[in-house]
């Protein structure tokens, strides 16, 4: 308890920030990926004849090991937070992609055709049918991604991101078990936290009628 | 107002689904399209609101080709029912009713109050418009799934199989009070089934197709007195044809006019003895003016042999008649369907006329197959 309380009193200022930053960069990388993948999901379903291999694709993306993209982007982008944030963005498309564009494949066939049949535009079919249909699933893709990311984002302190990567790091590098658990522990529990919210959210974004259903079910 | 002009559809990879088809759809008629899957029907139907393009030949709507139309102008202008209904999950009944007024910008207080207006028109309570589909049986679904074609008010309808997943009792109320609104609004329907029954009792014209062609069309009346060929004979079906011939109209002409009967006052003996005379298990009871007053078989007088009684303390007074110039046609689908073994033919005033039995609609199908003239008819 004396630990903790010294350890606190003389880097709590500094587990604050990196826990800040640490959110910083594992959301901004989210965002980019929700904004990239869950179009791209979209224009997917309408091109199932490429989506599969595109799929692919980005899975084998998924397999390389973080460490090395993450190396990987230093000539590139140098070091610092944009490498960093760049490598996990690649790595939040997949669940999201994957979630988007099945969510919206496995929707029930004939409701597209009875809105096209009403002389629904294309546009309006996304707007009104499939988004909010494939909302639930879409959400599970970007919680999973969220959830791993903030895993991940530990390692962008490796190319000098920054975040509670630091912490592991410099634990590592000194032999000091307490500097580990002080980044991994906040991250554990980071983790924890968004998942619930993202749960949350997820259940107030679906919409009531399939809510229901699904109860019944 | 629906013209077909040389129609085809030709897939790729060369399958003719529909070839050259030619039809005029007057307004407010009610048009069934029937034929075996792969007649190409329910092609047909789609290239109205061009869910399928056409291939070759033109579709005019009050004279005007809609391939020069937009095609989003085109669809909001039809109404349009599909056999797996479609409801949108995500929104209330109100607002599933009244979608392509949505989407044709009407503010929304009066999409609401067209939606409650059409809810009234299927004698459904107001309550169900805040209501999710997913709370509705499955008649009342595709109820809601009809009024919301008729949401826009669109001069014309296409309903593909649209009663075609709904239990057999759910199915005959929905057609009649479809047909019902139908006729009230005058709207012109084209109706894909592969059913009958259904056809001959919505349509003002069935058009019987094979192969992508149309092989007759005509009123059902028409259809069924003379059909075209044999395909048309076989796909109605002999029993349809049955209460068809020229010749035998009307219940009163088969019926077999000396039914077994015993008065009212009559004892169970005497009852078991006019059973036995005439080898009969049951007997039709009427009062000293001829009127029907029940029916009385063994088992009831089983039940009761030992009390004494007379004829109308045990005899049953709930059964189903017959008057005797109703079409045999719809008689014959009554007996078979709720699976009576005769029903008694009755005049105006319930005196009772004859007995018509299944023996008797065994020895007509039993005419119209073989073309024997015999009027051999069995009694009960």
């Amino acid at each position: 308890m004396l630990i903790l309380t010294s350890f606190f009193s003389e880097y709590g200022g500094q587990l604050l920030f990196k826990t800040w930053e640490h959110i910083y960069i594992s959301l901004i990388a989210v965002l980019l990926g929700i904004i990239v993948a869950v179009p791209l999901g979209f224009i997917l379903t309408r091109v199932p004849k490429i989506a599969d291999k595109f799929m692919s694709l980005v899975g084998i993306i998924q397999t390389f090991p973080t460490l090395a993209v993450l190396a990987f982007f230093i000539p590139l982008l140098g070091i610092g937070k944009i490498p960093a944030i760049v490598a996990l963005f690649l790595y939040s498309l997949l669940p999201i992609l994957r979630n988007t564009y099945t969510g919206v494949q496995s929707l029930n066939k004939s409701l597209l055709e009875a809105g096209r049949g009403m002389g629904m535009t294309a546009w309006e079919r996304i707007c009104m049918v499939e988004f909010p249909l494939a909302i639930p699933v879409i959400m599970a893709g970007i919680r999973l991604s969220t959830v791993y990311l903030i895993g991940w984002a530990t390692l962008a302190a490796y190319i000098g991101g920054g975040g509670l990567g630091d912490f592991i790091f410099d634990g590592l590098n000194l032999f000091k078990p307490e500097f580990i658990l002080a980044g991994a522990i906040p991250t554990t529990i980071l983790a924890l936290i968004t998942d619930f919210l993202l749960a949350r959210l997820e259940t107030k974004l679906t919409p009531k009628g399939i809510k229901t259903s699904a109860e019944t079910a | 107002m629906l013209t077909f002009k040389n129609v085809s559809k030709v897939y790729e990879g060369g399958t003719k689904a529909v070839n050259n088809l030619n039809l005029e759809i007057n307004k407010g008629e009610f048009i069934v399209f029937i034929g075996p899957s792969g007649c190409g029907k329910t092609t047909t139907m789609k290239m109205v609101n061009r869910l399928i393009d056409i291939s070759d030949g033109e579709i005019l709507i009050e004279g005007e080709n809609i391939r020069n139309k937009d095609v989003v102008e085109l669809r909001r202008s039809i109404g349009y029912v599909i056999q797996q209904i479609g409801l949108f999950p995500h929104m209330t009944i109100a607002e599933n009713i009244a979608l392509v007024p949505k989407l044709l910008k009407w503010p929304e207080k009066k999409r609401y109050e067209r939606a409650k207006e059409l809810l009234k028109l299927v004698n459904m309570d107001p309550e169900y418009l805040d209501r999710y589909p997913n709370e509705l049986s499955g008649g009342q679904q595709q109820r809601i799934g009809v009024l919301r074609a008729l949401a826009a008010n669109p001069p014309l309808i296409l309903m593909d199989e649209p009663f075609g997943a709904l239990d057999p009792i759910t199915k005959d109320n929905l057609q009649d009070e479809f047909k019902n609104l139908q006729q009230n609004l005058g709207k012109t329907i084209v109706f894909v089934t592969h059913d009958m029954d259904e056809a001959i009792k919505l349509a003002d014209r069935i058009v019987i197709m094979r192969s992508g062609e149309i092989v007759q069309v005509g009123t059902p009346d028409e259809i069924l007195r003379n059909p075209a060929n044999e395909f048309v004979e076989n796909f109605l079906g002999k029993h349809r044809l049955i209460g068809q011939r020229e010749n035998l109209q009307t219940v009163e002409q088969i019926m077999y006019s000396d039914p077994s009967t015993i008065t009212e006052n009559e004892t169970l003996s005497e009852a078991i003895k006019i059973m036995k005379d005439r080898r009969v298990d049951s007997l039709l009871v009427v009062d000293e003016e001829n009127v029907l007053k029940g029916i009385i078989d063994l088992e009831m007088i089983d039940k009761n042999k030992r009390k004494n009684v007379t004829i109308s303390q045990v005899m049953d007074t709930s059964f189903y008649t017959v008057k005797q110039h109703v079409l045999l046609r719809d008689t014959v689908h009554k007996i078979l369907r709720n699976d009576m073994r005769y029903a008694p033919v009755v005049d105006e005033d319930n005196h009772l006329l004859g007995i018509i039995t299944r023996a008797s609609i065994v020895s007509i199908v039993y005419d119209s197959i073989w073309g024997d003239d015999s009027n051999t008819v069995l009694s009960v």
